[in-house]
């Protein structure tokens, strides 16, 4: 049976990570709460509004409502990289090299690995960042589709139009797709050597919590009463096939998803705080948290794959070990 | 879906440049009122006050990817609103100062049509501030500053110390016009009792009919104005732009007419009242569906009060657009006529038709 250390903190947690295998909890009033031989604080922000983590570099990115893009280390600093006075900081995203992109309002903003900095201005609202996993190519999503930017040369970005307001975007592990979630319920994806579309509907809520699974093979999505998971093993990702639905519960909604480091296993969490493991070959489901105050926001699983750290809407956090 | 148990409320400040939006909101933010307000502007302006929680934000205007032109919200709302929320203990509520070239449809479309944003808050009203010296010339050359109006649940005629009281009756009249069951103030730089702006629940079913025990009942022949009623009592002035033509005898006292009488016939938007007894609701709801879907793009705002056959509780309807709920609000009352009215404010809405069709409801 799992063992639950609970952690009772204050307000929504926007990010539970590991970082050198202490587990980190980022907190929308600001402070990053880690349990490292006890439980110890760092303030990043005046409001903490994302917080992505950087597993290359070992860190934890965040921005804010105060302008500031900050790197939260395991030793416990909390450094502040860039800022952008009394703008809120939408997004965060973590590259290749160290290199970091944020967006605030209409501009993505790039800081490459040799310190240099590139604003990248957009027509519309930046409302989601994500670097490709190889070469530094960074996607925006934005209304109407997604651009790709190659913010270490001049070149000239890539527009990917699809009709709609496309809020986050991620790309496929092996760097074949990219896909973002819309205002709608429902994912869009291209396949880039193509331009093919994929389009993945029938959510009967939107989509604010995905993850890819080890290999890459899937992607396990909230947005539903299960955990919405497409097959992208072929080379035209999921189109004509239909997606797992695992961990099915009929008075619960799916709101947090984290794909275990080696398995293809994912831990689910609910509306009402339940967070279940479930195997993708035969759906088995094991129970990691029975309930708790509110819906599960953020899970993150140590480099091992023997924990979990999560947080919900109420703060109450903590750590799973699924061994015990 | 599930709602919070104590949503926050939302207010939405409209009006062209100029019209004293800010005024008012500095005044909102310095009174002694002992609330709380966060504040979402497009820029952060000459916004005096900064000890609020004042957040900028660019207006998106989302279109839905679902074929429905109308179907529009404001994404910035959608995103700031939500971040917001993640620490809903700063504030009492939410103020939204729109541009002033604004659509208000996809602001108040935000609180219907996202999940998240309608489970955390709540739509208060949608207040529209107006210059009552330069109304006439913004009818003319644009249709935002009549969707402003026409859209508010409270109408702020401001700046009337610069015009004269013959000028300052056109100008309501034609608000009036526009919007029949705006509640009007007449007001020198946005001097108003916060409380006729603030927590009105113009949205709330339960609450809006009650705080206008009158709806739609001012060109009824029973009802007497009293003084709680804030309509438009100079039924006078309306008649003058139909009496060009009397000039020859009436030398002296239409002269300040004529500006009226163009600014009326610029109007695109005009309501439309309905009246009828009690519905068939088999009837009813696929006629609402039908109207709304087909017309929806140019309906501005609905709102209607309906009587069922055999229910004992009064039926209250309102809508935006495409957007359309409804819910039972309290018993009809002993002596209470049980009839069903309704008024839709809107373009290219054929009263005839409307009329005709909401009357094949009856049961």
């Amino acid at each position: 049976m799992p063992t639950v250390a609970p952690l009772d903190l204050d307000g929504h947690c926007v990010a539970a990570a590991f970082l050198s295998g202490v587990p980190h909890f980022a907190m929308a009033d600001g402070l990053v709460h880690r349990l490292d031989n006890g439980h110890k604080t760092v303030e990043a922000h005046d409001g903490l509004l994302c917080a992505t983590l950087d597993g290359a570099a070992n860190r934890l990115l965040t921005g804010g409502e105060d302008g500031k893009v900050c790197a939260v280390t395991a030793d416990g600093a909390a450094v502040t990289l860039a800022e952008a006075p009394r703008k809120w900081i939408n997004a965060i995203a973590a590259g290749p090299n160290g290199a970091v992109a944020f967006a605030e309002g209409r501009n993505a903003h790039v800081v490459l690995p040799d310190g240099k900095a590139k604003v990248l201005a957009h027509p519309r609202s930046v409302e989601g960042l994500a670097f490709a996993p190889k070469g530094l190519r960074l996607a925006a999503a934005r209304y109407n589709g997604a651009t790709l930017h190659f913010p270490a040369t001049d070149g000239k970005p890539v527009e990917l139009e699809w009709a709609g307001a496309h809020i986050d975007v991620s790309f496929s592990p092996g760097g074949e797709f990219l896909v973002t979630t819309m205002q709608e319920n429902a994912l869009h994806g291209w396949k880039l050597a193509d331009g093919k579309h994929m389009r993945m509907t029938g959510y009967p809520a939107k989509v604010k919590s995905w993850s890819w699974s080890a290999k890459g093979k899937w992607l396990a999505t909230s947005g539903a009463p299960a955990a919405i998971v497409w097959p992208f093993q072929g080379k035209d990702g999921p189109m004509g096939k239909a997606p797992l639905e695992l961990g099915t519960r009929g008075d619960s909604m799916v709101t947090c998803i984290a794909c275990h480091p080696a398995e293809d296993l994912v831990a689910i969490g609910y509306a009402d705080g339940m967070i279940l493991a479930v195997r993708f070959a035969d759906g088995r489901e094991a129970v990691l948290r029975r309930g708790g105050k509110a819906a599960i926001t953020s899970m993150g699983w140590d480099r091992d794959g023997i924990r979990v750290a999560f947080g919900s809407q109420a703060g109450d956090c903590g750590v799973i070990d699924i061994r015990a | 879906m599930s709602e919070a148990a104590n949503p926050v409320p939302v207010t939405v400040l409209t009006g062209y440049l100029g019209s004293g939006k800010t005024t008012l909101l500095n005044r909102i933010l310095s009174e002694d009122h002992g609330k709380r307000y966060a504040v979402i502007v497009n820029e952060f302006g000459e916004i005096g006050i900064d000890n609020d929680l004042i957040v900028e934000s660019d207006e998106e205007i989302y279109e839905m990817n679902n074929g429905c032109v109308c179907c529009t919200v404001r994404g910035d709302l959608v995103r700031v609103v939500q971040g917001l929320m993640r620490r809903p203990g700063r504030f009492d509520a939410i103020l939204v100062e729109t541009t002033g070239l604004a659509d208000p449809a996809p602001v108040a479309q935000t609180f219907f049509m996202d999940d998240d944003v309608r489970a955390k808050t709540r739509l208060d009203a949608v207040v529209a501030l107006v210059d009552a010296k330069h109304l006439p010339l913004r009818l003319k050359d644009s249709r935002e500053a009549e969707d402003q109006i026409a859209f508010a649940d409270v109408v702020l005629l401001n700046k009337t110390d610069l015009v004269s009281p013959e000028e300052l009756a056109e100008v309501e009249h034609l608000v009036r016009a526009i919007n029949p069951s705006a509640r009007i103030h007449r007001t020198q730089r946005s001097a108003i009792a916060l409380e006729q702006v603030l927590d009105r629940g113009a949205f709330d079913l339960q609450r809006a009919l009650d705080n206008d025990p009158h709806f739609l009942e001012h060109d009824h022949p029973d009802h007497e104005c009293g003084p709680h009623c804030d309509h438009d009592h100079d039924h006078h002035h309306h008649d003058h732009g139909h009496e060009h033509h009397d000039h020859a005898h009436d030398h002296d006292h239409h002269h300040h007419d004529h500006g009226a009488v163009s600014a009326i016939h610029d109007l695109t938007v005009k309501s439309v009242s309905l009246r009828a007894g009690e519905m068939n609701p088999q009837r009813f709801f696929p006629w609402i569906e039908k109207i709304t879907q087909t017309q929806g793009p140019d309906i501005l705002r609905l709102k209607g009060i309906v009587a069922f056959a055999g229910d004992e509780e009064r039926y209250v309807v309102q809508g935006v657009h495409m957007i359309v709920e409804g819910d039972h609000q309290r018993p009809w009352k002993d002596g209470e006529k049980r009839e069903s009215r309704m008024v839709f404010i809107g373009r290219n809405l054929d009263p005839e038709l409307l009329e005709r069709t909401f009357k094949a409801c009856e049961a």
